[in-house]
């Protein structure tokens, strides 16, 4: 589904990721982990499109297409979706506008009908049921007024509303208590099937406790220095990232 | 035709003016008139050597010879004209003014409460010339040409007298039409508002221009709010691209009074608001709240005013606004605290977006504090449309130029938000998109 390969990206002309090579497939679930300043929030920033970061080498393919000649708009259409660390207030427009917009301008480009307003409402009503969120939701502003945890919640609710084939969470644990990790990660568990895949950027090994990942990769300086499986989220957990550091360098993967 | 002296213009047309008041020209009020023209042979239009007018170039206005719309044959406007330019799906009574002149067939008064004046300030010198003689340019004084102008031309406009302890339930809806096909108009409504002990009245004014040539606005609005008064005053602006408008408001606040004042403005090429309130007893709440948008090449200057005279006041400004293309704004936010102002609140906020390299804003606050016991804030921030916010729309499927229309919205949402009419803030941010020419949002 996605393939990353030699991936090199700048931030404000300092390189920060340095030739990530990434396969993700259709059913999977991957998690990078790694330090702060790593480039994990890069890698995900990159993926969906944001002209604050710029690729100055490698090449991304999403379902066979070049993603990295896309806007975000496109590849948001193309179906990938970025649940931010930080989500923005938008006042003035209601969640419901927001997502029937959003909604819309991904079905157009897919060629499929829009939603009646009774359909979008149904869908709106269910999924935020889901993740426990009120149905005031609906008409308050988008993030406006929104505990830290709520937006994290509505990150998860827009995924569901949109659909998308790739999921990117970025850091989406950061800030939440230990009730608002289950309900996230059952929303994210509900979407997750054959057909789609997530990729979970976290510092902290504890949401994989939630959202079971098939493979896990330590991004150490804006490069992947091991991959393993679940079980290496908990060995780090334990022991910190100096032993994989350490082994990388051995290895002259740094 | 060759273009004449403003001053010896607008005096010499002051007598043909003259003329035409027939037994009108005995009265107090022509006395104040005569006055005016008086001090507006003495006074000279401001330059920007004037520290108040710096950044405002008011000479393209300065030197057209408009010809004041007294001495024009009266527009002729139909019903469904008028109709497409009113806010509507509320309950409103209506004044319409044509060139600044009031037309009894156009308006729509209903039913009013005991003792309630709500017309045009020709019939109010009529029924209660002594209210007249009593407030009228006392309550403002002219201290430019431009006042002087319009005082001296002032035979009509807005007046509102509501006495104690009456609650205007309808808001009042007040339409300056500006129209004329074949003369450059200026057009001068006087108004008069005067709220009562413990009375409440909503105002709102909607500037519009049709027709072809160019035409000046020049508007003096005196406002006297008294004990436990509440004042909505909501001005919208919308005159047509070429058109000059200046607006001065002068209001003098009572105790416990409470004045919003809303200042909205989209179109006019070059527009200048002075907006003053005086808070002359104790417990006063003064709001002014503004946005003003603008593309082309539009100049839009708003100067306010919140003069703390006394203790235990409240004064909030919040002004907004976005410009586009060559557009430029002003904003001068003057709050004087006065030495007996102890326990003064004081509060102001500017902020502006450019959509464009060359739209400028020149912002500037003005805080003079003479009370030692105070708190006073003020802040200006200019900046562009956050890109990391319309990375965040655009992330959802959402094209760039929408995503650039919901984060305008979210920008003038803090203003537009404390509009107290709910289908007039549907009108207002349909104007927004409208104005700016971008994408229009419409929330579900």
């Amino acid at each position: 589904m996605l393939a990353i390969k030699n991936l090199h990206a700048n931030v404000e002309g300092k390189e920060i990721l340095k030739g990530i090579n990434l396969l993700i497939n259709a059913g999977e679930v991957h998690a990078i982990m790694g330090p702060n300043g790593s480039g994990k929030s890069t890698l995900a920033n990159v993926l969906a499109g944001n002209s604050s970061y710029e690729v100055t080498e490698g090449e991304v393919y999403f379902d066979g297409k070049n993603i990295l000649e896309m806007n975000p708009e496109t590849r948001a259409r193309e179906g990938i979706f970025l649940a931010f660390q930080y989500p923005i207030e938008i006042a003035g427009i209601s969640n419901a506008t927001f997502l029937k917009t959003a909604l819309n301008e991904i079905k157009r480009y897919k060629g499929e009908p829009e939603l009646t307003p009774k359909e979008f409402l149904d869908r709106m009503k269910a999924k935020a049921q889901i993740l426990g969120l009120d149905e005031t939701l609906i008409s308050r502003y988008v993030n406006v007024g929104f505990s830290g945890g709520e937006k994290k919640r509505n990150e998860i609710f827009q995924m569901l509303m949109l659909e998308p084939k790739f999921v990117l969470l970025d850091e989406t644990d950061s800030g939440l208590d230990i009730d608002a990790l289950k309900i996230v990660s059952s929303g994210v568990n509900i979407y997750r099937n054959k057909d789609n895949a997530v990729l979970v950027v976290t510092h902290y090994q504890r949401l994989l406790n939630y959202i079971q990942p098939d493979f896990v990769h330590v991004l150490f300086n804006g490069k992947i220095i091991k991959t393993g499986g679940k079980e290496l989220a908990l060995e780090l957990e334990d022991k910190g990232y100096d032993w994989v550091k350490d082994e990388a360098l051995e290895t002259q993967n740094v | 035709m060759e273009k004449k002296n403003p001053k010896e213009w607008y005096i010499s047309n002051f007598e043909t003016f003259e003329k035409k008041l027939n037994g009108g020209s005995k009265t107090y009020l022509h006395e104040i008139r005569k006055e005016a023209l008086r001090e507006l042979a003495s006074l000279n239009f401001p330059t920007f050597r004037n520290e108040e007018w710096k950044y405002t170039d008011v000479s393209p206005i300065v030197n057209n010879n408009f010809v004041p719309a007294v001495n024009t044959t009266p527009a002729k406007v139909d019903k469904k004209t008028i109709d497409q330019l009113l806010f509507k799906n509320f309950d409103y009574h209506l004044l319409v003014f044509i060139n600044g002149i009031f037309s009894e067939e156009l308006s729509d008064i209903k039913e009013l409460p005991r003792g309630v004046f709500i017309g045009s300030l020709k019939r109010l010198y009529k029924e209660r010339p002594q209210l007249v003689d009593q407030h009228l340019n006392k309550v403002s004084r002219i201290e430019n040409a431009f006042n002087a102008l319009n005082t001296a031309y002032a035979v009509d406009g807005f007046a509102a007298i509501i006495p104690d302890c009456v609650i205007v339930e309808k808001p009042i809806q007040i339409l300056y039409l500006n129209s004329s096909e074949t003369e450059q108009i200026l057009s001068v409504p006087r108004n008069l508002i005067m709220v009562g002990k413990n009375s409440q009245l909503s105002v709102i004014t909607n500037h519009r221009g049709t027709g072809s040539e160019k035409y000046f606005s020049n508007i003096v609005s005196e406002i006297l709010v008294d004990e436990n008064g509440i004042l909505d005053f909501y001005k919208i602006q919308y005159e047509n691209d070429e058109a000059y408008h200046i607006e001065k408001v002068q209001a003098i606040q009572k105790k416990s009074s409470v004045l919003n004042h809303y200042n909205i403005n989209f179109g006019g090429a070059i527009v200048r608001n002075d907006i003053n309130s005086v808070l002359d007893d104790e417990n006063i709440e003064t709001h002014f709240y503004g946005l003003y948008l603008a593309h082309g090449n539009q100049h839009v200057d708003n100067h306010t005013f919140a003069d703390h005279a006394k203790p235990n006041c409240m004064s909030n400004e919040l002004y907004k606004g976005i410009l586009d293309d060559n557009a430029r704004g002003v904003f001068n936010g003057k709050i004087i605290v006065r030495k007996d102002a102890q326990k003064t609140n004081a509060y102001q906020s500017n902020k502006t977006i450019l959509l464009s390299k060359t739209a400028k804003i020149d912002t500037k606050p003005q805080l003079e504090i003479f009370a030692d016991d105070v708190k006073c804030s003020h802040g200006a921030t200019v900046g562009q449309l956050d890109e990391e916010a319309e990375f965040y729309i655009r992330s959802r499927g959402v094209p760039q130029e929408l995503a650039k229309s919901m984060l305008i919205r979210a920008f003038a949402n803090d203003v537009i938000e404390k509009v107290k009419i709910e289908p007039l803030k549907e009108q207002l941010n349909h104007m927004i998109f409208e104005h700016l020419k971008k994408v229009e949002i419409l929330n579900l």
